[in-house]
C-alpha cells in the first residue's frame, strides 16, 4: 500500500461511510421505537389515569326502619327482601332533603331527577352496608355515594355542557347542580380505591366498575402457574440437558418443545376447554383452569431459557465436580443449578409475565364471564386482568374507555414489578466463574 | 539424567494401574489402540506425544471421565489394584474419589477457597465434624503449597486467585478426597513459568503419597518431573520406560524423532 496515512483512500472512505450509514439506521430505529413507546404511554396514561380518581357526593342518610325493616325484628331474611329500589328511594329523599337544608340552587333540575346525580350502584352499596351491620338501622349515617358516570366524566373533562345537551342520560342543568353541590362541599373528587377493590359493574354503571375480582383471579392463576411450571419446567430442563441420552427421541422432544413455544395461545385455550372442562369436568371461569391452561402455555417458554441457562454453565465446572467424585445429581444441584439460577429465574419471570398478559386462551375457558362475587378459592368463577380490559373495551359507555385504560395501567405496573424482580434476582444470583 | 534413573530404581514399586489391550473408540474413530501400560505406585508417570495422539483420552479412561462423552467406548482391560474399573459393578463416582483429576484449565468452583477444598470430603463423608474438615482443608492447602498465601482469606472466592494459585487450589481439591492416583491433564499449560515451577515442585512432593500421572506437551517438563515416561503417537503407545532412558536412549525411531523435534 502506498500513499500517506493522512489521506483516506477510496476504499477506506467507502467503509467509513457504510459504518456511519449503519449507525444512523440503528439510531433511527431506536429513536422510532422510543417515540412509539412514549406515544403509547402518553395515550394510555392520559386515558387511564382518571380511572384512579372518582367523584363522590357525601350527604347524611337517615336509615328509616319503616323502609328497611318493616317488621322491626331485624330478621335477615325479611331484610334481604327489601331491594335496592327501596334504598334508592331513601337516598333520593336524603339527597333532596340535604340540598333543601343547605339551600342549594337546583339550577332547574326537577326534584325527581336529583337522584340521577348519584350512581345506581350507591343503593346497592348502602344495602350491603345495612345488611352487614343491622345496628345502623334507625340511625343517620354520613353516606359517600359514587357520583353517576356523566357527573364523574364532567369533572374529568369527558363530559361538557355541549355534549350533555345532546345526552339523554344527563343535561346541562344537572351538571350545573353538580357544580353547586361542589361549591357547597357535598361533591368532591378523590382517590378511587374502589377501582382496585370493587367487582365489575353492569354496562350502565362504569363509575362503579372495579378490578377487584380481576386482580384476585389473575393473582390466583399466577400462583397456579408458578407452583406448577417452576418445578415441572426446571425438572424437565435438567433431565433433558444433563441426563437424557442424545438420540432421535430426545431430538424429537426438543423440536416439539420449540414448536410448542410458538403455538398460538388460543390453541391452548381450545385444549384447556377440551381437557380440563369438557373431559375432566372442572368448572368454567375458574382460576384453576386458567392457571392450568397458562401453565401448559408457559412450560415450553420456561424450558427453553432454562436449558439455555444450563447449557451456558461451562463444562469445566461439571468436569471439576465429577473429577472429585460427585455424582451427576450432586454435580447438577451443587454446581450447575446455582450457576444457571439467574438465567432460570429471568426466564421464569418473563414466562410468568407473558402468562399474566395472556387473554385469548382465557376467553375460551369462560374467564370472560361477568362475575360479581369474589372467588373464595381456585374453583370459584373469577375474572382476569387482560380479559377485563378486553371486556371493558367492548362496552358502549365512554366511562369504560377510561376504566379499560386504567386496567392496562394496573397490568403494566404488575409487569414492571415482575420484570424489576427479575433484574434484581439476576443481579443477586449472578456469579463470576 | 543419570540421577533420575537412579531415583527411579529406588522408587519403583508395586503396580497401581494396569492397562491391557486398552482400546478407545469415539464413534467410528479408533482413538487408542492396544495400549499396555503399568503405572507404578508413588511414581510420576508422564504421557508425552504430539497433539491428538490420544494421551489425554487415555488419561481420562483411567478415572472413567470419558463416560461423560457421548459415543465414547472403551475396550480391553484397565485395572486399579487388580480390580477392573470398567466392570459393571464399579460405580464411576467411587472410582473418581480414588483416582483424582486435575484439568488443563484451572477450574475452581465459583465458591470460597475453603468450600472448594472441603467439597470432596463433604460429599464422600470423609470427616465427622467441622474441626476435622478444617484440618483436612488446611492439610491439603499445605500440601498444595497454597496455605500461606490463602490462610487469611479462606472465605473469598476461589475464582479470585491468580492462575497458578487456582491450579494449586484445584490440586488441593483433588487430593482432599485422599485419592490413590492423581491424574493431571496438562496442568501447567495455562500457567506462566513461575507458577509452572511451583506446580512441578508440588508434583514432586506429591509423589511420596500418590501415584501421579501427568500429560504434558513439554518434554522438558516430563524430563523434570517424571520417573517414567510413555510416548504416544497416533493412538499407539510407542514406547514406555524410565524417563532417563526415553530421553537419552530411545529404542523406537519415532520416539527419537519426537524428542528431537522432527515429528509432532
Amino acid at each position: 500500500m502506498s500513499g500517506s496515512l493522512f489521506t483516506q483512500d477510496a476504499r477506506t472512505k467507502a467503509r467509513n461511510a457504510a459504518e456511519r450509514r449503519f449507525r444512523t439506521y440503528g439510531l433511527g430505529a431506536i429513536i422510532l421505537a422510543l417515540l412509539a413507546l412514549v406515544w403509547l404511554l402518553i395515550s394510555i396514561f392520559s386515558a387511564g389515569l382518571p380511572a384512579f380518581r372518582q367523584t363522590f357526593i357525601t350527604f347524611p342518610v337517615k336509615l328509616e326502619e319503616s323502609v328497611i325493616d318493616k317488621a322491626g325484628n331485624r330478621d335477615p331474611a325479611a331484610m334481604a327482601k327489601v331491594t335496592t329500589v327501596g334504598y334508592g328511594k331513601l337516598l333520593a329523599t336524603a339527597l333532596e332533603a340535604e340540598i333543601a337544608a343547605k339551600g342549594i340552587d337546583l339550577a332547574g333540575v326537577p326534584p325527581k331527577e336529583i337522584t340521577d346525580l348519584i350512581s345506581q350502584e350507591s343503593a346497592a352499596t348502602l344495602r350491603n352496608m345495612v345488611l352487614a351491620d343491622p345496628a345502623l338501622i334507625g340511625t343517620t349515617v354520613q353516606f359517600r355515594a359514587i357520583a353517576s358516570g356523566r357527573i364523574d366524566g364532567y369533572y374529568k373533562g369527558r363530559v361538557t355542557m355541549e355534549s350533555a345537551a345532546l345526552d339523554k342520560n344527563t343535561s346541562p342543568e344537572k351538571l350545573r347542580l353538580a357544580d353547586n353541590l361542589k361549591a357547597a362541599g357535598l361533591l368532591a373528587t378523590s382517590f378511587n380505591l374502589g377501582f382496585l377493590t370493587m367487582p365489575d359493574a353492569s354496562d350502565k354503571r362504569p363509575e362503579a366498575a372495579g378490578l377487584g375480582i380481576a386482580i384476585a383471579g389473575s393473582f390466583m392463576m399466577m400462583v397456579v402457574v408458578l407452583v406448577l411450571s417452576l418445578p415441572i419446567g426446571v425438572a424437565a430442563s435438567i433431565y433433558l440437558e444433563e441426563f437424557a441420552p442424545k438420540n432421535w427421541f430426545t431430538d424429537l422432544i426438543e423440536v416439539n418443545i420449540a414448536n410448542l413455544a410458538a403455538v398460538p395461545s388460543i390453541v391452548y385455550g381450545i385444549l384447556g376447554l377440551a381437557i380440563f372442562i369438557n373431559f375432566a369436568g372442572l368448572p368454567q371461569s375458574a382460576p384453576i383452569v386458567g392457571g392450568l391452561v397458562l401453565t401448559l402455555m408457559t412450560l415450553p417458554r420456561i424450558i427453553i431459557p432454562t436449558r439455555a441457562a444450563l447449557k451456558a454453565v461451562p463444562p469445566s465446572i461439571r468436569d471439576a465436580a465429577l473429577g472429585v467424585g460427585a455424582s451427576r445429581l450432586q454435580t447438577v444441584f451443587h454446581h450447575v443449578l446455582p450457576l444457571a439460577m439467574p438465567g432460570i429465574l429471568t426466564g421464569m419471570i418473563i414466562g410468568l409475565a407473558q402468562a399474566l398478559g395472556e387473554t385469548a386462551p382465557l376467553l375460551l375457558i369462560g374467564m370472560v364471564a361477568f362475575v360479581r362475587d369474589f372467588p373464595g378459592g381456585l374453583f370459584d368463577p373469577a375474572a382476569a386482568l387482560p380479559v377485563q380490559v378486553y371486556n371493558w373495551t367492548q362496552r358502549g359507555d365512554p366511562g369504560f374507555v377510561e376504566r379499560a385504560s386504567g386496567a392496562i395501567i394496573v397490568l403494566l405496573i404488575f409487569l414492571i414489578i415482575m420484570n424489576t424482580a427479575a433484574i434484581i434476582l439476576r443481579r443477586k444470583f449472578e456469579r463470576r466463574w | 539424567m543419570k540421577d533420575l534413573v537412579m531415583e527411579t530404581r529406588v522408587d519403583a514399586q508395586t503396580v497401581k494401574i494396569e492397562a491391557r489391550k486398552a482400546q478407545v473408540f469415539y464413534g467410528q474413530n479408533h482413538a487408542i489402540k492396544d495400549v499396555d501400560v503399568d503405572i507404578l505406585d508413588k511414581t510420576v508417570t508422564a504421557f508425552i506425544g504430539p497433539s491428538g495422539c490420544g494421551k489425554s483420552t487415555f488419561l481420562r479412561c483411567l478415572n472413567r471421565m470419558n463416560d461423560t462423552i457421548p459415543g465414547c467406548r472403551v475396550e480391553g482391560k484397565i485395572t486399579l489394584e487388580g480390580e477392573d474399573i470398567y466392570d459393571a459393578r464399579v460405580d464411576p463416582v467411587q472410582l473418581r474419589a480414588k483416582v483424582g483429576m486435575v484439568f488443563q484449565k484451572p477450574n475452581p468452583f465459583p465458591k470460597s477457597i475453603y468450600d472448594n477444598v472441603a467439597y470432596g470430603p463433604k460429599i464422600h463423608g470423609l470427616t465427622r465434624n467441622k474441626a476435622e474438615l478444617d484440618e483436612v482443608v488446611e492439610a491439603c492447602l499445605r500440601k498444595a503449597a497454597l496455605w500461606n498465601e490463602v490462610k487469611d482469606r479462606l472465605q473469598t472466592p476461589g475464582t479470585g486467585l491468580s492462575g497458578g494459585q487456582q491450579q494449586r487450589l484445584c490440586i488441593a481439591r483433588a487430593i482432599a478426597t485422599s485419592p490413590e492416583v492423581l491424574l493431571m491433564d496438562e496442568p501447567c499449560s495455562a500457567l506462566d513459568p513461575i507458577a509452572t515451577a511451583q506446580v512441578e515442585e508440588l508434583i514432586d512432593e506429591l509423589r511420596s503419597q500418590f501415584s501421579v500421572v501427568i500429560v504434558t506437551h513439554s518434554m522438558q517438563q516430563a524430563a523434570r518431573v517424571s520417573q517414567r515416561t510413555a510416548f504416544f503417537h497416533l493412538g499407539n503407545l510407542v514406547e514406555y520406560g524410565e524417563t532417563g532412558q526415553i530421553f537419552t536412549n530411545p529404542r523406537d525411531p519415532r520416539t527419537e524423532s519426537y524428542i528431537t523435534g522432527r515429528i509432532g
